[in-house]
């Protein structure tokens, strides 16, 4: 199973390190990153496979929009299938 | 590697736009729970459906979770009620408690079912079900009634119009001190389907198997941005953008009721593919036919403007997924949509017009507040005028009207949460005791000679 993260927010150093680090803390492998700056904010998306995630997919999900909060940055995790069945047919 | 603006995009629709999986209801048949003795009835169908509901409020918070995607309602609708009356003897108020019960247990906020379908004559069962709707609706909070009086096949049985005239009024009545919010739980229908999952008319039709998963889609705010953003191109290209965006939406809706029905081992039903507002802004059904380009809902021109949303969201919704029923089209309930409920304050929509909308679009007069000294006559006859369109159209309508008693036009009813609030609103008065008086079945129609 793959999740998509997505990290919204105002550009800053250690946005990408403070991610993973909480990913390799719960055993999510990231496959992928992409980022880019879309009208000034910054977007970042990871694919992480959670295959062997150590805690419940839903506080891991918790656990990473709490982590933005403080940097006012949006961080969703969603599963990869939303995308996969609202985007391609 | 998914596209970065897929992503965005589907997170403005859920963050922004308020896009919303708007219910999983999981119909359960109670054929076999009939007994002669009622209370042994009722202890059946809470057996039956505790077990089989036990994890839907669970499974859906999962899906909540792990897909980000919200999933407002978690509901149940059962077999009408009146044919497990029809073998039982007793008070059938019963059943609604054990329903009410049953809701409390499972935890979901809605139960229909408490039904009948009399289009074309009565049992016993469903006499006792339409008497007792007022004293069930009063007497518990989360059940939802809903009685089907007529269909392109057989016609509309105008007894039956005449008694829920008086049913819609004594609820209202009965509920005075809490808004009439009885009246806001009961539906009659014309052709009403059997896998509605959206309430207050939910049932499990007598044609469904023994549990099924069906989920209703909404997202009023993702069309009325995607239509906002299309600026001023032709109806046509506005027509493809919204197709576009229902297809998007469903796609969800599909994603989640397969994933649902998985999780709990039960067929999946159907997709209703309905645009359903809230009263939250940018919720709004009425927004979106503004935005097409009226001063306010209710202008002429609304009714051409449902018909294209109604059907462009048909077109895109089908492809999308591999089952599709229900109520599926735009829902205008009025008390339920901001839009509507302005346009319905200033005076710029009117029964009149909205009568004329449930001919093109989704269900019919829907959460409607009328002035509390309306005679269950007139009641009767705006549910007949209603189903004459669904039976000649051969289309689902329905009438869900809230008298709001001991107060007149213009004075307001506040329900709060999905059900909203709204002005009462004004009526034709004139008379028509006699026609209704007269009962009998108003014969089906012809399906040559299309004029």
């Amino acid at each position: 199973m793959r999740a998509v993260i997505t990290v919204i927010g105002q550009d800053r150093v250690g946005i990408l390190a403070r991610v993973s680090q909480a990913c390799a803390k719960v055993d999510a492998n990231i496959l992928d990153v992409t980022q880019s700056v879309l009208q000034d904010i910054f977007v970042m998306v990871m694919l992480v496979d959670i295959q062997n995630l150590k805690e419940e997919f839903g506080s891991f999900a918790d656990t990473m929009k709490e982590l933005g909060k403080d940097w006012g940055l949006a961080i969703h995790v969603m599963h990869e299938d939303i995308f996969n069945s609202m985007h391609r047919i | 590697m998914l596209n970065i603006h897929d992503i965005l995009e589907t997170i403005t629709m859920i963050e922004d736009e308020k896009l919303d999986i708007r219910t999983i209801t999981m119909g359960i048949s109670l054929l076999d729970c009939t007994d002669e003795d009622i209370q042994v009835s009722c202890r059946r169908v809470y057996d039956k459906v505790c077990k089989k509901a036990e994890n839907l409020l669970k499974v859906g918070e999962d899906i909540e979770k792990e897909y980000g995607i919200p999933i407002i309602n978690k509901r149940i609708s059962v077999t009408p009620i009146a044919i497990l009356k029809a073998a039982a003897k007793g008070d059938c108020v019963e059943y609604a408690k054990t329903m009410d019960k049953i809701a409390d247990t499972v935890g979901v906020n809605f139960i229909g079912g408490y039904s009948a379908l009399v289009q074309k004559g009565f049992t016993k069962g469903d006499l006792d079900l339409i008497a007792s709707i007022p004293q069930a609706l009063a007497q518990t909070k989360k059940v939802c009634s809903s009685v089907n009086i007529g269909s392109t096949r057989a016609g509309i049985n105008l007894d039956a119009v005449k008694l829920m005239g008086q049913a819609i009024l004594k609820t209202a009545e009965l509920t005075a001190q809490e808004q009439c919010i009885g009246s806001a739980k009961l539906v009659v229908f014309c052709n009403a389907p059997d896998d509605n999952p959206f309430m207050a008319g939910a049932f499990h039709g007598i044609g469904e198997g023994e549990a099924v998963i069906h989920v209703g889609v909404s997202g009023p705010g993702v069309v009325r941005s995607a239509v906002e953003k299309a600026g001023d191109c032709s109806i046509s290209e506005l027509a493809e953008i919204i197709k576009k965006t229902a297809f998007k939406i469903t796609r969800m809706g599909q994603l989640v009721a397969s994933e649902a029905s998985k999780r709990l081992g039960v067929p999946f039903g159907i997709v209703d593919l309905s645009l359903a507002p809230t009263p939250a802004v940018g919720d709004s059904v009425a927004h979106i036919l503004e935005a097409m380009g009226l001063e306010k809902c209710g202008a002429h021109g609304t009714t051409a403007a449902l018909a294209i949303l109604n059907d462009a969201v048909k077109k895109g919704g089908v492809m999308a997924s591999s089952r599709v029923g229900g109520l599926s089209g735009a829902f205008i309930p009025v008390t339920e949509d901001a839009g509507m409920i302005d346009a319905a304050r200033c005076g710029a929509l009117s029964i009149e017009k909205l009568e004329a909308m449930t001919a093109v679009c989704s269900v019919g007069l829907d959460m409607i507040i009328v002035p509390g000294d309306t005679t269950a006559e007139v009641l009767a006859a705006i549910i007949a005028d209603e189903a004459a369109i669904g039976m000649i159209n051969g289309k689902t309508t329905a009438v869900r009207l809230i008298p709001a008693i001991g107060k007149k036009v213009g004075e307001e009813l506040f329900f709060g949460d999905l059900l909203g609030e709204g002005p009462v609103m004004k009526l034709n008065t004139n008379s028509p005791a006699k026609l209704i008086a007269r009962g009998g079945q108003i014969p089906a129609p012809l399906h040559s000679l299309k004029n």
